[in-house]
């Protein structure tokens, strides 16, 4: 105890405080990877010239931005417009807070009993990602009806129906592993996929679930609106889409929410699929939330890599595939589990 | 800190509902509803029950006010003029909204006698360590107790949807 405060409530408030500034460290890092990514594909140098290997190139975007002015078109729903890169950030931030992603431990000694390594422990902690995930719709609905232009209207217009469509494959690559588990904490489920099949292979449910590991990722890109179902923000037919009007530091927190969105997409696969911070083989105690990181950074190459080499649908192919396609898919990919956890006691 | 909360919570929840009432801006209204559903999630959870606070969450802000949203949107819906004195004459004038204020005029007398009954009936206790309603406990009863009434309100609900269908349906010829 120090000042009536105990260990616990600091290596809690550290812990809040990390994850946020790892969110948006992460977002910084994901935009130079995506620029130095694209670049390598399109056999380019990317940026080069801010700092090493234009690794500053992120920090240069930021001061830029805040230095721009901030506008507002005439007849925006001045509320309205400025509400939506708030709602926007605070819902793909908050979204995170519930991700466990690292194994329980005493900070070596610090604390007299283990902590889970999570922002908040929740034991529905899948719900409240999917709450959180539906409520980030909004932000772009909002910010496309609030700037009163036709393009911004006809992407958030998109937006919501894209995301309304892939959010029921979404939830049911979810449901298939809770079956699997028979839990809705997150941490419960990454506890069940420690260990080893035969001594070798890790007993992750993507060897269960390689469909329902294919519909989240599919879904889980489309859900976050990048290529190649980047509709909402379709540069050739709606300038921009939904933040066309936003400028400065509004056109930023949509920039950060899109790629915390990413990190979210990825970290709830690696706890959900990839074993959390289980590895193929073990790290030292206190270390394996590094597993955690290059398995949510595995990810989100992976879904840079696919913005950069795949074309865009056309938006009734978009639809078909949500529909006829993604969605039949995962109800077949539930009852198959289903019958598989009745039957054969998986 | 449960009071503090509730307290806050409540006065969202009350003060959002009577403020989508009093909107001109249709898209105002789902707004102000929107947050109305979020605080009455916070309230569940306070009550602990937070696998109802989440469904509540997923299904009326994720499904439903997405769907009013669009609604809204896609109609475009002018905002509300600004009437002047004969705004009241309006509100009573016409049959249906005669009809409206017996209906909520009843309403408020059974509102007001349930507070009253209420008053008199022993609260259960909020002790915080009773045993919250699990996702097992709440599937259980749901697909095993009231199996049938389950089945039969999502038979309802699925001809209510045929039958939207076939009434929004246009002729192919």
């Amino acid at each position: 105890m120090l000042f009536g405060i105990s260990r616990e409530l600091i290596v809690h408030l550290v812990i809040i405080g990390v994850v946020f500034f790892a969110l948006q460290i992460t977002a910084a890092v994901l935009v130079y990877m995506e620029r130095k990514v694209a670049a390598v594909i399109q056999e380019r140098y990317g940026p080069y010239l801010v700092g090493p290997k234009g690794l500053m190139q992120p920090l240069a975007d930021i001061l830029k931005l805040i230095m721009k002015e901030e506008l507002r078109p005439k007849g925006a729903d001045v509320v309205l417009f400025y509400a939506a890169p708030i709602l926007s950030a605070t819902a793909a931030f908050a979204a995170f807070a519930v991700i466990p992603f690292g194994a329980d431990t005493t900070f070596f000694g610090f604390l007299d009993s283990p902590i889970h390594l999570a922002a908040a422990d929740v034991n529905v902690g899948l719900l409240v990602i999917f709450a959180i995930s539906s409520m980030g719709v909004y932000g772009v609905v909002l910010a496309g009806w609030a700037s009163n232009s036709k393009y911004s209207l006809l992407g958030g217009l998109r937006s919501s129906a894209q995301m309304i469509s892939y959010e029921l494959a979404y939830g049911l690559s979810f449901a298939a592993v809770i079956l699997l588990a028979g839990s809705l904490s997150l941490r419960g489920i990454v506890d069940l996929q420690d260990g080893y099949w035969f001594g070798v292979i890790p007993r992750w449910y993507l060897f269960l679930q390689p469909f329902g590991f294919l519909i989240y990722l599919i879904a889980g890109v489309a859900e976050t609106n990048r290529a190649p179902f980047d509709f909402p923000e379709a540069e050739q037919e709606l300038v921009a889409g939904y933040h066309t009007e936003y400028s400065s530091m509004s056109f930023a927190l949509f920039f950060l929410a899109e790629y915390v969105n990413m990190a979210t997409v990825a970290a709830v696969a690696t706890d959900l699929f990839l074993g959390g911070w289980h590895g193929p083989f073990p790290l030292p105690a206190g270390f394996e939330w590094i597993w955690f990181l290059v398995k949510v950074f595995a990810i989100l190459f992976f879904y840079i890599w696919m913005r950069w080499t795949l074309p865009r649908y056309r938006y009734d192919q978009l639809m078909e595939f949500g529909w006829k396609w993604l969605l039949p898919a995962a109800v077949l990919n539930l009852l198959v589990t289903a019958g598989a956890v009745i039957y054969m006691g998986w | 800190m449960d009071a503090i909360s509730f307290w806050i919570l409540a006065t969202i929840l009350v003060l959002a509902s009577v403020l989508v009432v009093g909107q001109r801006n249709p898209m105002h209204s789902v707004f102000l509803l929107i947050l109305s559903f979020a605080a009455l999630a916070g309230l569940y959870i306070l009550l602990g029950a937070p696998f109802a606070a989440m469904i509540q969450v997923i299904v009326y802000v994720g499904a439903i006010m997405v769907l009013f949203l669009f609604v809204v949107m896609l109609l475009n819906a002018p905002t509300e003029e600004a009437t002047s004195g004969d705004r009241i004459r309006r509100m009573f004038g016409a049959g249906p909204r005669h009809f409206g204020a017996v209906l909520s005029a009843v309403f408020a007398v059974e509102l007001a006698l349930a507070l009253i009954r209420l008053a008199s009936m022993p609260m259960p206790s909020a002790d915080r360590g009773a045993p919250v309603a699990t996702v097992y406990d709440i599937g259980l009863r749901l697909f095993h107790d009231y199996g049938f009434a389950f089945e039969a309100t999502s038979v309802l609900i699925l001809v209510a949807m045929v039958g939207a269908i076939v009434l929004a349906r246009r002729e192919a010829r």
